[in-house]
């Protein structure tokens, strides 16, 4: 098994030979925050937050093509795995689908996690968060419009999927 | 999406991310991450995979109940079917977006910068 790809330096590399001199700056962090579990994960409602732009078939798009902000939005979370998809274009479409919801949107999953009864519930909504060019628009509104929703949804911990 | 995490962690949330990105995850530093070394897009496993995609998700959930310092990342013992992957992507023969979606991308971004000239964001 080769080494994991370094997506930095390759995608440094790539838009440079685009033709865009300026790379990206990705963000770093001296530190890292901690929280440990509050209680027991059996005892846990969990939320889960996904970068793959979910969307429900048959209903309008939830944040049109040319909305510059996207804002982060909140699904059902009891939607059938079968009526949800993603909008997502920016994966590796060469090498795999998002055909399966369940392989970057968990809910099935999930849902198994809870009759076992190893967590106790998921949170009434998911949310979308959107992979943002911006990181102070991601940290100034997205992050806390997510923790609001999780705050009402009484969400002791949280499951996100970087897709 | 790192960032998301590291906000609802200062906040009181405990979090795992899944991802397919190590550097990008681990460059901006999140508290639980169980990186899945596969195309990017199937970050809960294979697709149609449920064997797979249970033992995943059953990795995050026990590092969530388990780690005990932030920084903490786990590999789901999986590989692609074949590497290929990790030399075509994001080169020429394949490009990340397709031309309407690098329009749409350039397009949202200078709208955005417009937003922000104003003042509206």
């Amino acid at each position: 098994m080769s080494s994991y790809v370094r997506y930095i330096d390759k995608t440094r590399e790539y838009y440079r030979a685009e033709g865009y001199d300026k790379p990206y700056n990705w963000a770093h962090f001296d530190t890292i925050p901690f929280t440990p579990l509050p209680k027991p994960l059996a005892a846990c409602r969990v939320g889960l937050i996904t970068t793959s732009e979910m969307a429900i078939r048959g209903a309008a798009q939830p944040v049109p093509d040319d909305d510059p902000l996207r804002n982060p939005y909140w699904l059902p979370s009891d939607t059938p795995i079968g009526a949800l998809y993603s909008l997502k274009v920016a994966y590796d479409r060469y090498a795999t689908t998002l055909d399966d919801v369940d392989s970057y949107l968990p809910l099935t999953r999930l849902r198994e996690c809870v009759a076992d009864g190893r967590i106790a519930g998921l949170a009434p909504r998911f949310q979308t968060a959107f992979s943002q060019y911006s990181q102070r628009k991601t940290l100034t509104v997205d992050a806390p419009m997510i923790l609001e929703w999780l705050r009402e949804d009484r969400v002791d911990v949280a499951v996100l999927t970087a897709v | 999406m790192s960032l998301v995490a590291r906000h609802l962690e200062e906040h009181g949330i405990p979090t795992v991310v899944f991802g397919c990105a190590r550097d990008i995850v681990e460059r901006a530093g999140v508290p639980r991450f169980v990186f899945c070394d596969f195309p990017l897009g199937n970050p809960c496993g294979k697709p149609f995979d449920v064997a797979m995609q249970r033992h995943i998700v059953g990795m995050g959930l026990d590092l969530l109940a388990g780690a005990t310092a932030p920084g903490t990342t786990v590999t789901a013992p999986y590989a692609w079917d074949d590497d290929t992957w990790k030399e075509k992507c994001f080169t020429k023969e394949r490009p990340f977006l397709d031309e309407t979606a690098t329009a749409r991308w350039l397009e949202r971004k200078q709208a955005y910068r417009d937003l922000k000239a104003t003042g509206s964001s």
